[in-house]
């Protein structure tokens, strides 16, 4: 058992990921929650790197820490009053929610090493960019399109739904 | 040494610490983190099989879709709380009990 540099680097990472995570799972403060968000991300992201996947590591960051992030962050400021420092988040029916989780886990981890993955031959880590602009022109040229009339739809049905009705 | 079986126990972390925020959180938008959490475990075993499989992109590409789909989840998700808290003034989920007949 050789015990390589990467090996570090995934551990490193990987505590960051669950590490946070368990914060966001658990805090008792919203912005807590929403702050140990962005660490668990940023632990994902390296993980991609450590996977090759250089092109989603950096969506990753761009897209949800950049994007989905704030607008959490807005999600959180815009639901409570503003002068209310305290912002708590309830915690109801713990108990068999943890049960139902940690029974999860433990089939999910068991599943994981216990099954003979078709292991192939694997890609090296290289630049993934320009392979993946290529399969979005040719191969997955409708549901690239598929998803960004997805989008917009979703983003004009967003502004809609929130937009004050004028009083008539 | 680090293989695939580690990076689906991370994921699979992942996945029960966001099922555990779903099922206990009375507020929108801590449930609205914990599935952000649930899809990040599923994009993180999507490329460590894209990493580990048949070495092409697919797993990848999988996940760009998982990401652009959550973005869309998110702004519909997060509308429907504001419009909630404007109507009730509360952002927690079990008061949002309107269509109960």
């Amino acid at each position: 058992m050789h015990f390589t540099a990467s090996d570090g680097v995934f551990l490193a990472f990987a505590a960051i990921t669950v590490g946070s995570a368990v914060v966001v799972t658990l805090a008792r403060s919203l912005i807590y929650s929403a702050f140990a968000l962005l660490f668990t991300f940023f632990g994902v992201a390296g993980l991609y790197l450590l996977l090759g996947a250089d092109f989603i590591a950096a969506s990753q960051l761009l897209i949800y820490v950049g994007g989905i992030l704030v607008l959490l962050l807005f999600g959180v400021m815009l639901t409570h009053k503003l002068y209310d420092l305290d912002l708590k988040s309830e915690v109801t029916q713990f108990a068999p929610a943890a049960i139902v989780a940690a029974g999860l886990f433990v089939v999910l981890a068991v599943l994981g090493f216990r099954t003979t993955w078709k292991i192939g031959p694997g890609r090296a880590p290289s630049a993934t960019t320009d392979e993946i602009g290529h399969l979005f022109m040719g191969q997955y040229l409708l549901p690239f399109e598929a998803a960004s009339v997805l989008l917009l739809v979703a983003l004009i049905g967003a502004a809609m739904i929130v937009r004050r009705k004028k009083e008539a | 040494m680090i293989g695939l079986p580690h990076y689906l126990l991370v994921s699979a972390a992942l996945f029960c610490l966001g099922v555990l925020g779903v099922l206990t959180r009375r507020n929108a938008v801590n449930v609205l983190m914990g599935i952000e959490l649930i899809l990040n475990s599923a994009n993180l075993n999507l490329v460590a099989f894209s990493r580990y499989g048949s070495g092409n992109l697919q797993g990848q590409m999988f996940a760009i879709f998982v990401i652009v789909i959550a973005a869309a989840e998110a702004a519909v998700a997060l509308a429907i709380v504001l419009t909630l808290y404007r109507l009730r003034r509360t952002p927690n989920l079990d008061q949002a009990d309107i269509l109960r007949g």
